[in-house]
């Protein structure tokens, strides 16, 4: 399609990789994107995003690396956003910092999720 | 003073009545932000937008607003971050480079992430001979957008507007609506005869000084615009007398092609179209009398003084914009400020002009340093070495990779509107700048066998 806004990637195609520097935000136009830890070569599944979704927040707070490598889930569309631009809107508009916020405190609400469910998980076995 | 403000009433609570007069890209965001903030709070509001053209259904003047229609990349990214994601519904071509034709050859400039983050639309359901609209108005999307948040469309035109003996504004439309507010804002454009009747209110405003464009669309299918203009806006700097600023802006199917100078007339619109620069980048088929449809609107180029009063703002064109370019980029910065002022500070003068104001004087303040930036490329673009030179150093940087988009990143953001004035002027003042534009433009003079070829297609 013509008018669409950001860049096209294919299934599998990295956004960005841990350890890279973060000095980006971005918004999933089109399609998912998963969020994938890498730990002495293995892979941990932490989340799927899809359309509307905010990545890459972590990078307007730390100046630390990447903390997970992002990539498209069959063929994606994504907006990538300056972190310099963004700081400098939220210093005469603070309030922009709202959706960073929300998308935040759902991430924490999803995580609270996960670790009563993993307890319950552990508990089951016997740990 | 705000507190004694609002001792004084002057401020929204439970089921205050708020008038926008416009629904253009400043009037939906105001409201759009006001009732979403207003929500976050739980103050229930009553918000009316008046706006004659309704949903911006109908091609042609009736539902358009006359502009340009290009949504900058940091707007884009802003919008992104406020939850409102453009999609190619409403996007008519992601735009992810400019070409830059002078008479001594042409320069691609490719977005800095190879990523499109320029949307080109129409504000409007397009030209008067859209037959069957595949694209959404960008203007009825955030309207939409703001009606969802609880707005009440009123599809009248305003006809009169006044103060109460307690000073609450009253507005009368077309078809006999008549109501008071608590707060009026003013989103027109500056070609509303509206302005007349708000200066005449003796509030203090005063409408902005204006200059004339032109802008015309001619419909050439989205097929051969792909082929031919691409994805790429294609911006003009010829030394045509009058002529300011020209870019031809590729959209579905047509292409806009817009015009900035000293008294713009037809016969100076043709000219430049006449030129070979832009026949070059046009398809061998495209005939300038052809055109769709043409208008000639004006644009603001000096702020207003003071875009407020107890219980009135005037936001977008009408009040403070963006020098030339980013127009929207500037509605959208207002129209949040003046939410953001009303909702949480009060609608009281004194609240204004501590809230509201400092945006409006940093839009402002960077307009006085865009007048010296665009004075810098006047000069240029005077000289034919000069234009060479520049055209020469935006080639090298694009050619070698890793190389620092000195050039181009200043022409990019000048011409996309993507960075304030200060910026880019600050960065043509560099020494590094101008030691590289110097050395450019000697090569560039050198015999033409010992210089690369200039001329890049699109």
């Amino acid at each position: 399609m013509i008018g669409e806004l950001g860049r096209s990637y294919r299934d599998g195609e990295v956004v960005c990789r841990q350890g890279d520097p973060g000095d980006c935000l971005f918004v999933i136009q089109e399609g998912e994107l998963e969020v994938v830890r890498e730990e002495e070569g293995q892979e941990t599944l932490l989340r799927v995003a899809g359309k509307d979704e905010l990545l890459g927040e972590m990078a307007i707070f730390y100046r630390q690396a990447r903390s997970a490598t992002v990539r498209a889930r069959g063929p994606a569309r994504v907006l990538t956003l300056d972190k310099r631009n963004f700081l400098k809107r939220i210093d005469e508009d603070p309030s922009l910092a709202f959706r960073i916020v929300e998308t935040m405190s759902r991430r924490v609400r999803e995580l609270s999720t996960q670790v009563v469910e993993l307890r319950r998980a552990l508990a089951a076995r016997g740990g | 003073m705000e507190r004694a403000a609002r001792r004084d009433g002057l401020e929204l609570g439970d089921g205050s009545r708020v008038a926008v007069i416009g629904a253009g890209p400043a009037g939906s965001l105001f409201a759009y932000f006001l009732l979403e903030m207003a929500g976050r709070v739980d103050v229930p509001l009553e918000l009316d937008l008046w706006e004659p053209k309704g949903t911006f259904a109908t091609p042609g003047p009736a539902g358009c607003n006359m502009c340009g229609g290009i949504v900058s990349e940091t707007l884009v990214q802003n919008l992104a971050v406020e939850g409102i994601n453009l999609s190619s519904k409403v996007v008519q071509r992601g735009i992810d480079s400019y070409v830059l034709h002078t008479d001594v050859g042409s320069a691609r400039i490719a977005t800095p992430l190879q990523e499109a983050r320029i949307g080109a639309l129409h504000r409007g359901a397009g030209p008067k001979d859209v037959k069957d609209p595949r694209w959404e108005s960008f203007d009825h999307h955030l309207q939409a957008r703001a009606l969802a948040r609880g707005a009440r469309l009123v599809a009248t035109r305003v006809e009169e507007i006044a103060r109460e003996p307690d000073g609450r504004p009253r507005l009368g439309g077309k078809d006999g609506t008549a109501r008071t507010y608590d707060l009026c804002v003013a989103a027109v454009g500056v070609n509303s005869p509206l302005l007349r009747q708000l200066e005449a209110l003796g509030i203090g405003y005063a409408k902005p000084r204006v200059t004339r464009t032109a802008i015309r669309e001619y419909h050439l299918g989205q097929e051969v615009i792909s082929r031919t203009l691409g994805s790429s806006m294609h911006v003009f700097l010829l030394d045509v007398p009058r002529l300011e600023f020209a870019a031809a802006i590729p959209k579905g199917d047509y292409v806009t092609v817009a015009v900035l100078g000293e008294d713009i007339d037809n016969e100076l619109v043709d000219r430049f179209l006449a030129s070979p620069e832009v026949r070059r980048c046009m398809p061998p088929e495209w005939r300038l009398e052809q055109r769709s449809c043409q208008c000639m609107p004006n644009i603001s180029v000096q702020a207003v003084e003071k875009p407020f009063a107890d219980r009135f703002l005037f936001i977008g064109d009408c009040g403070v914009t963006r020098l030339y370019k980013d127009g929207i980029g500037a509605a959208y910065r207002t129209a949040k400020a003046a939410a953001r002022a009303a909702l949480f500070h009060g609608i009281s003068e004194e609240a204004f002009r501590r809230r509201f104001q400092p945006v409006c004087r940093a839009i402002a303040g960077d307009n006085r340093v865009g007048k010296l930036a665009f004075q810098a490329t006047r000069v240029a673009r005077g000289f034919r070495f000069l234009r060479a030179g520049m055209l020469r150093m935006v080639t090298d940087e694009q050619r070698r990779p890793g190389a620092r988009p000195r050039m181009s990143g200043v022409l990019w953001d000048m011409f996309s509107g993507s960075a304030p004035y200060a910026d880019i002027l600050a960065r043509m003042l560099r020494p590094a700048f101008l030691g590289r534009f110097l050395w450019s433009t000697l090569l560039s003079l050198w015999p033409r066998r010992r210089t690369p070829a200039l001329t890049e297609a699109p």
